[in-house]
């Protein structure tokens, strides 16, 4: 079933870094006010240690997004390392609000309920994503190694399920029981002093030739390049995808959302787009080889 | 009884981890179905049968390793390694994609199934799922877990632990890890590898050698001193006004002297990370890991290891997450 070019969605996902709850809620009150988004992901996905100080501000500014007619979706932790991080997956999904599931714990506590499947889970084919469709997956959001033509063959064979792609920002790549933050500044995860909020989109680390190639995020490694995809509607949707991901940054998100919508809706070309897109970026490079099977880090015209 | 789990990425590596006193030896096909897919490497389904009688004659067992992810519409060289396993013999499967482990648990009921540490499963919540859904029996645990949460978990599942005691070490979670796709388009979820070796050049300049990854230099040092393999978690950045391995330095894993621990917190079996290396570390490997366990259970104390010092990368070791401080 190809989904209608102009239903082509736009959805955000969780914020990846520690923000403060002021910002946080700056953030997604701009969001439920001005951006074309549909869904919002809201939730500590990255470090559980964060919870406790982000907590109450995303739980306002999930009242408030909803406020204002979003979809919101609680995302859980992608490792929960302790009994109490262990117990929030649990937690949300007994709110009753919509889930998305990162970690293969949290399937035990879903009694059925509809969820999201998350990037972060190993879904790499049709089978595996049907298994998730019979324990109640509604939507999954691809992984973003994988290529378009997998996602294509996995959207196709389960048609009934809503297909997301990681559409902007730095590429959640990999994930450690180290903080680097902490190791970084002479600390351990356990004394960490939260100096990951003084990077409010990850630091980024060069190549002995000094090209910035990767950019830490506590215990997370995201590419210092950003995922643009710049296909258009109709790609799009004859990939069998039916909603964009975006990334939250420290940028004025609602202009990139805008700009997203505007291509989708064509009232831009992908060239116009990109340029655009780009000048939003603080000199950002932007990169898409995952989508065609190639290096991540390559931007491939298609 | 702490059961010894050797590498073979080579009927000579099985045969020789076997005479060195390996309880049980994994290996896999020669397909992109095993996280080790490296040329020269690996078993047909012949070699894999005659392997299997080599060791249950010597009284240790054979794990088949089927532990990549299926390619999107090309399930069916995952399947029929399932099915190989199955006909030849393999006393258990190492598996990390659902579908795969759905697949084995439905043809083949009565098959042994492991949790490949590709699987990410760290918590009890994750390991209760595999274990519920498809009677997974044993589970590998992330290189991410102190001993002290090691034992915590045990105490809270029903499945058998097996954890990696030496050997290459991933810094990130396995089965979680992009970095080699972002920097190479081949990753080991993907295809098997990571930062894979055709990808890899060195080169002399001036006084100092380097490394790189797909081109980009990750690796540098002044001549003389040994230049590490440039995979992209124990690479050299440049930080700010510092340069250094912002992830983990050049070392390798080493829990021979945790042993007592290891058996303290209920771990059933030890692995040892290599199909990549030659039958005669392999054969050194498990030789030394058979003494130090022989002698931790038996009561004799423990003994000089300096053979395995000297196989770690770049001479240099670590106890990794084991110990809480490695964070």
């Amino acid at each position: 079933m190809a989904i209608e070019a102009s239903k082509i969605e736009l959805s955000l996902g969780p914020v990846y870094f520690n923000w403060s709850p002021q910002k946080l809620e700056d953030f997604y009150d701009r969001i439920a006010n001005e951006a074309p988004i549909a869904r919002v992901h809201i939730g500590e996905i990255v470090c559980g240690k964060r919870s406790p100080l982000n907590a109450g501000a995303l739980a306002r500014s999930a009242e408030r997004l909803r406020q204002a007619g979003k979809t919101v979706v609680w995302s859980g932790l992608i490792a929960p390392v302790n009994k109490r991080e262990r117990g929030m997956i649990r937690d949300l999904i007994a709110t009753g609000d919509e889930i998305e599931v990162n970690e293969m714990g949290g399937m035990i506590h879903l009694k059925g309920q509809p969820f999201t499947a998350g990037p972060f889970l190993n879904l790499y084919n049709e089978n595996a994503l049907a298994l998730m469709a019979r324990l109640g997956c509604t939507r999954w959001c691809a992984r973003v190694e994988l290529p378009l033509n997998s996602i294509r063959t996995m959207a196709r064979a389960l048609p009934t399920l809503g297909t997301e792609l990681f559409g902007f920002g730095r590429l959640p790549l990999a994930h450690s029981g180290r903080c680097y933050h902490a190791r970084q500044h002479g600390l351990t995860k356990d004394s960490c002093q939260y100096v990951c909020d003084r990077d409010p989109d990850g630091a980024s680390i060069e190549t002995l030739d000094g090209e910035p190639l990767l950019a830490y995020n506590g215990v997370q490694t995201l590419s210092h390049s950003l995922q643009v995809c710049s296909m258009n509607a109709k790609a799009l949707s004859e990939a069998g995808v039916c909603a964009l991901r975006l990334s939250p940054h420290d940028i004025d998100m609602v202009a990139v959302a805008e700009a997203f919508r505007d291509h989708l809706d064509g009232k831009l070309d992908s060239e116009a787009f990109v340029s655009r897109l780009v000048g939003y970026l603080p000199g950002w490079p932007i990169s898409n080889g995952y989508l065609s099977g190639r290096a991540g880090r390559e931007w491939v015209a298609i | 009884m702490l059961e010894l789990v050797s590498p073979a990425g080579t009927p000579a590596s099985l045969k020789a981890a076997v005479q060195a006193g390996a309880d049980t030896v994994y290996c896999g096909l020669r397909d992109e179905t095993n996280a080790r897919n490296f040329p020269g490497l690996n078993f047909s389904a012949t070699e894999l049968a005659e392997g299997v009688d080599f060791a249950h004659r010597h009284g240790s067992r054979v794990l088949l390793a089927i532990n990549t992810f299926a390619r999107a519409g090309a399930g069916i060289a995952w399947r029929s390694a399932v099915d190989i396993a199955a006909q030849y013999g393999a006393d258990a499967i190492v598996v990390a994609d659902i579908a795969v482990l759905d697949y084995a648990a439905q043809t083949y009921p009565e098959m042994r199934l492991h949790l490949s540490v590709q699987a990410a499963a760290g918590t009890p919540e994750a390991i209760e799922f595999y274990a519920s859904r498809f009677g997974v029996r044993r589970v590998v645990l992330p290189r991410t877990l102190s001993i002290p949460e090691i034992r915590t978990l045990k105490n809270e599942v029903a499945v058998e632990i097996e954890v990696f005691a030496f050997g290459g070490l991933c810094v990130m979670i396995e089965g979680k890890c992009d970095l080699s796709s972002f920097v190479t388009g081949r990753s080991p979820n993907l295809s098997g590898v990571c930062s894979p070796a055709e990808c890899v050049t060195y080169s002399k300049d001036g006084n100092e050698r380097s490394a790189r990854l797909s081109g980009l230099t990750i690796q540098r040092e002044q001549t003389g001193k040994p230049v590490g393999y440039p995979t992209i978690c124990k690479g050299k950045f440049r930080d700010g006004n510092s340069v250094g391995h912002v992830f983990e330095d050049p070392v390798s894993l080493n829990t021979v002297e945790l042993l007592p621990d290891l058996i303290d917190a209920g771990v059933t079996a030890l692995k040892i990370e290599g199909r990549q290396r030659g039958k005669a570390y392999v054969e050194q490997v498990t030789r030394e890991f058979r003494t130090a366990i022989d002698a931790v259970t038996s009561g004799t104390g423990t003994c000089d290891h300096a053979g395995l010092k000297s196989l770690a990368e770049g001479h240099r070791s670590t106890t990794g997450a084991f110990r809480k401080s490695w964070r």
